[in-house]
C-alpha cells in the first residue's frame, strides 16, 4: 500500500520536469549501453578462447613461437603413447594486396588438416581438388565472402616471411560446424610453400610452427603433454605442449593489459552517469525542500521523506537502465557487424546484463543518498523558508 | 536603442553563478572531469608509445632488412650479403678505418611474467661492440656490459624494472645453454630498454644460425644516404630493405599506437555524450532558476545575444574546470608505466603514459566544447525568453 502510494507518487514527481527527466534517462541508457558493450568486448576476447575441441594439444618451441621445430617431430609425436593422430600448421604471414587486409593464413599438411579440424566442414570434392592442386588454397566462408573471393580465382601474396610473390588458387571453402567456428581462415599446402623455399633460403626449410595433437582421452592431455615435451628435452629444439585453449588464452594474456584498461573505463563510465544522476536528484531535492517540510509539518516521518526521494531516483534510474539493457542488444548486434573480423563470437551474457541491472539500482542509490540525508537534516522551519 | 554595456556581461557575473550552486556545479564537473580524463589517458598511451618506439636509434643509423620481410625478427640476411653491403660507399669508418656496419641477430624468447600470467616474448637481441658504440644513447646504469664473446647479456632498464623483472645474477636458460645477466643499461625511455642484449656471434651459435636479421649502417653524415640507397639498389640481387632506425621503430608502433587511438577516441565520444547531457541538465536549471533574473537584466537593456552569451560563457567555465580537474588526474597518470605485447612485432613492450603540450590543448579545447555543446540549447532558450513574462514568473 505505502509503496505503491511511493511509486505513484515518484511516478508524478518526475514528469514535473519532463526535459530533465528525459536527458536523464538518455544518459543513464547510454551509459548502461556503453557499460554493457565494453564489458562484452572483453568477454569475447576471452571466448575465442574457449572454443575448439578439448582433445586437441599444441605442440611448439619452448624459445617461443617464432622459432620453428623441425618437421621430422611429427612421426616421433606420433608414436607417444596416447597420441591419435598429429598433423602440423606454419604461420604463413603473406601480405593480400595491403598491409590493411589482414587475415590469418597457414601453410598446412592438406592430408591430415581437415582430419584433425572436424569443425571446418568442406565438401568432399572440394577437399579432394585442394588434395590435388598444391598450389590450391581452401578459405573460410567469411573471409571468402569479405573479398568476394570464388572457387577457381587466383589470389596473389606478397609473402614476409617467405619472400617472393606467391599465387594460390582457391578450391575449396570452408564453413564452420556451428557459429563459433572462426572462418577467417587461409590454408594452403604446407609441401608447397616448403619446396618452394628449399630452393630460395635452405635455413627456412623443414620447418614447422606449431604441431596440433589429437589424444585419444582429454582427461589425459597433462600426461600426455608431460610426455611429448620431456621427449625432446636437451634436445636442439624443446617443445613446449599445452591444450589448445591455453594456447589460446597465452596470446590473450599478452594484450591482457589493454583488456584491463577498457574493463576499468567500463567502470569509469559508470561513474560518470552517477554524477550527472545525483545532480538531477541533488536539483530535484533543492526545488521540493518546501514540499517536504510541509510533509513534515503534516506528521509524515523523516522516512517517508527519504522513502519518497529513493523511490523517484530509483525509478529513474531503473528506467534508463532497462532502456540501456534492451538497447544493448541491438547495439552489440550493429558492433559486431561493424568489427567481423575481430571477433568469432559476440555474445551479450546474462552475467553482463544482470551487472548492469546492479549499476543502474547502484546509480539510484547512490544519487538519492545526499539529498535524502539532507532532508531529514534540515528543520520543518528552514525548509518552509527556503527559497530556490 | 543600444544596451548600455556594449561589451555585455562580466566574467565575474557568469563565475559567481556557477559558485552560487556549489553541489550542482560539483557534480557536473566532476562527471566531464572523467570523461576528460579517460580522453587524455587514451591519449597520453597512443603518445607514450609513439615516443618510446620513435625515439629508438639514431637518424644516421640505417637498419637494413630482407626485402618485403617488415620485421627484424622475421628477416634473415647471409653473411656475403653482409659483406657486399660493408663495401657500399656512404658509410661512416670506424676508429680501425673499417666501416661502421654491426651484424645483429633477433630472436623471440618466452619469459615468464612476474604476475604470474603467461609468458612474454622478449627481444633477445645479439650484437657487437660497435652496434653498441653506434646507439650512444645506451648507458650502463648497473653491473657492467657483456664481455664479447662469453654467455653474458645486459638487460634493458624497462626489462629490469616492468613484469618481467630481470636482476642482475639472474641466470637466462634458452638456446640451450646458460645466460648470465651481468647488467643493465638505459636507453634514454626507447623501445631498447625492452630488449636484453647479448653477443651477436654467441646468439648464433646457440640458436643455431647461418643467418643474420638485420644490419645497422653509419651514415657517413645526414647526406650520405641517397648515395648508399642508389649503390644498394645497383645491387638487385641483394634484395634488402633500408630504413632509416629511427623511422624504422616508429613504424613497428604504428598499428598499436593507432589501435589505441581508435578505441580511445570511439570510447570517448560515447562517454562525452553522458557529460554533454550532464552539463545540459545543469545549464537548464541555471536558467529556470534564474528566469526573473534574466527578464530584469533584459529590461535593463542587455540584448538577447548578451544573455545567450553569459549562458555560454558559463557552460564554457563548466568545461574548463572540468577540463582542468581531469588533466591534473590526469598528469599522476605519467606514473604509470605499461607492458603489453606489440601486435606488429609480436614482442613485449613497455612504455610509459606521457602528457605534452599539444595533448593540454586538445583535452582543454574538448571538454570546452563539451561545455558548449551541453550550453547552446539552453542558453537560446533564455534568450527567447519574453521580458514581461520573465519578469512575473515565480
Amino acid at each position: 500500500m505505502l509503496y505503491g502510494y511511493v511509486l505513484k507518487l515518484a511516478r508524478k514527481n518526475m514528469l514535473r520536469h519532463r526535459l530533465r527527466t528525459g536527458l536523464t534517462l538518455a544518459g543513464i541508457a547510454i551509459a548502461i549501453v556503453s557499460f554493457g558493450l565494453l564489458r562484452t568486448v572483453v568477454d569475447s576476447w576471452y571466448a575465442g578462447a574457449e572454443l575448439g575441441s578439448s582433445g586437441r594439444l599444441i605442440t611448439r618451441s619452448e624459445a617461443s613461437l617464432s622459432f620453428p621445430l623441425p618437421a621430422t617431430y611429427s612421426e616421433r609425436i606420433r608414436k607417444v603413447p596416447g597420441v591419435r593422430s598429429v598433423t602440423f600448421a606454419n604461420w604463413f604471414g603473406g601480405i593480400y594486396i595491403d598491409e590493411k587486409n589482414f587475415f590469418a593464413q597457414f601453410a598446412v599438411d592438406a592430408q591430415s588438416y581437415f582430419d584433425l579440424y572436424p569443425e571446418f566442414r568442406v565438401a568432399p570434392a572440394e577437399l579432394a581438388d585442394f588434395k590435388r592442386d598444391r598450389r590450391g588454397a581452401i578459405v573460410g566462408r567469411k573471409l571468402a565472402k569479405k573479398y568476394g573471393w570464388k572457387v577457381g580465382d587466383q589470389v596473389p601474396l606478397r609473402g614476409t616471411i617467405y619472400p617472393g610473390n606467391w599465387s594460390f588458387t582457391i578450391r575449396g571453402i570452408y564453413q564452420g560446424a556451428d557459429d563459433k567456428t572462426d572462418e577467417n581462415q587461409f590454408l594452403m599446402h604446407w609441401h608447397y610453400v616448403n619446396e618452394t623455399i628449399k630452393a630460395l633460403l635452405p635455413s627456412l626449410a623443414d620447418k614447422v610452427g606449431v604441431f596440433i595433437v589429437d589424444i585419444r582421452d582429454p582427461a589425459q592431455a597433462a600426461a600426455v603433454s608431460a610426455a611429448i615435451d620431456s621427449s625432446f628435452k636437451n634436445s636442439l629444439a624443446e617443445t613446449r605442449t599445452e591444450t589448445q585453449k591455453a594456447f589460446q588464452l597465452g596470446f590473450i594474456a599478452m594484450v591482457d593489459t589493454i583488456l584491463l584498461a577498457i574493463q576499468t573505463v567500463a567502470y569509469v563510465v559508470v561513474l560518470i552517469i552517477m554524477a550527472v544522476m545525483a545532480n538531477t536528484m541533488a536539483m530535484a531535492a533543492r526545488e521540493r525542500m518546501r514540499e517536504y517540510a510541509t510533509l513534515k509539518a503534516l506528521g509524515f516521518s523523516d522516512g517517508f521523506v527519504s522513502l519518497l526521494i529513493f523511490g523517484e531516483s530509483l525509478a529513474l534510474s531503473l528506467a534508463g537502465g532497462l532502456l540501456g539493457i534492451l538497447l544493448t542488444f541491438p547495439a552489440a548486434a550493429s558492433f559486431f557487424r561493424a568489427t567481423r573480423d575481430l571477433f568469432v563470437v559476440f555474445e551479450v551474457r546474462p552475467e553482463t546484463v544482470l551487472l548492469q541491472l546492479g549499476s543502474a539500482v547502484l546509480i539510484g542509490l547512490c544519487a538519492a543518498l545526499a539529498p535524502a540525508l539532507n532532508s531529514r537534516r534540515i528543520r520543518i522551519v528552514d525548509g518552509l523558508r527556503a527559497v530556490t | 536603442m543600444s544596451a548600455p554595456l556594449g561589451s555585455g556581461l562580466s566574467l565575474a557575473y557568469v563565475a559567481r553563478n556557477l559558485i552560487a550552486r556549489k553541489l550542482t556545479t560539483l557534480l557536473t564537473a566532476a562527471g566531464m572531469a572523467l570523461v576528460v580524463f579517460v580522453f587524455a589517458t587514451v591519449l597520453m598511451m597512443a603518445e607514450g608509445l609513439r615516443q618510446t618506439l620513435g625515439g629508438t636509434g639514431s637518424y644516421n643509423n640505417l637498419v637494413i632488412i630482407r626485402q618485403g620481410s617488415q620485421t627484424e625478427v622475421q628477416s634473415t640476411i647471409t653473411r656475403e650479403q653482409a659483406n657486399m653491403v660493408e663495401s657500399l660507399p656512404g658509410l661512416a669508418s670506424g676508429a680501425g678505418g673499417q666501416a661502421r656496419i654491426t651484424r645483429e641477430v633477433l630472436v623471440l624468447v618466452n619469459m615468464p611474467r612476474k604476475d604470474g600470467k603467461g609468458l612474454a616474448n622478449v627481444v633477445v637481441r645479439g650484437t657487437t661492440p660497435v652496434g653498441i658504440e653506434m646507439r650512444p644513447q645506451v648507458k650502463i646504469t648497473a653491473g657492467s656490459l657483456f664481455r664479447p664473446g662469453s654467455s653474458e647479456v645486459v638487460v634493458g632498464s624497462a626489462m629490469a624494472r616492468g613484469k618481467v623483472g630481470l636482476k642482475i645474477g639472474d641466470r637466462l636458460s634458452f638456446g640451450l645453454r646458460e645466460w648470465t645477466v651481468v647488467g643493465v643499461f638505459d636507453a634514454g625511455g626507447s623501445g631498447f630498454d625492452s630488449e636484453i642484449w647479448g653477443d651477436s656471434e654467441q646468439m648464433m651459435q646457440a640458436f643455431r644460425r647461418q643467418a643474420y636479421s638485420s644490419l645497422v649502417v653509419g651514415l657517413r653524415d645526414a647526406g650520405s644516404y641517397a648515395l648508399f640507397d642508389e649503390a644498394l639498389q645497383r645491387q638487385p640481387q641483394l634484395k634488402l630493405d633500408t630504413k632509416r632506425e629511427v623511422q624504422f621503430y616508429a613504424d613497428q608502433s604504428e598499428n598499436l599506437a593507432n589501435f589505441i587511438s581508435i578505441l580511445g577516441q570511439t570510447i570517448t565520444i560515447i562517454f562525452s555524450l553522458g557529460a554533454i547531457i550532464g552539463a545540459m541538465i545543469t545549464m537548464y536549471a541555471s536558467v529556470a532558476n534564474r528566469t526573473r533574473e534574466i527578464g530584469t537584466l533584459r529590461a535593463l537593456g542587455f540584448r538577447r545575444g548578451n544573455i545567450v552569451m553569459a549562458f555560454l560563457q558559463e557552460a564554457m567555465l563548466l568545461g574548463l574546470v572540468a577540463g582542468v580537474f581531469g588533466l591534473i588526474a590526469a598528469a599522476f597518470m605519467q606514473r604509470v608505466e605499461i607492458s603489453t605485447t606489440n601486435v606488429q612485432t609480436f614482442s613485449e613492450v613497455v612504455f610509459r603514459l606521457i602528457l605534452t603540450p599539444g595533448i593540454v590543448v586538445e583535452v582543454l579545447l574538448f571538454s570546452v566544447l563539451m561545455g558548449v555543446l551541453g550550453g547552446v540549447l539552453p542558453a537560446v532558450r533564455a534568450s527567447r525568453l519574453e521580458i514581461v513574462d520573465a519578469l512575473r514568473s515565480v
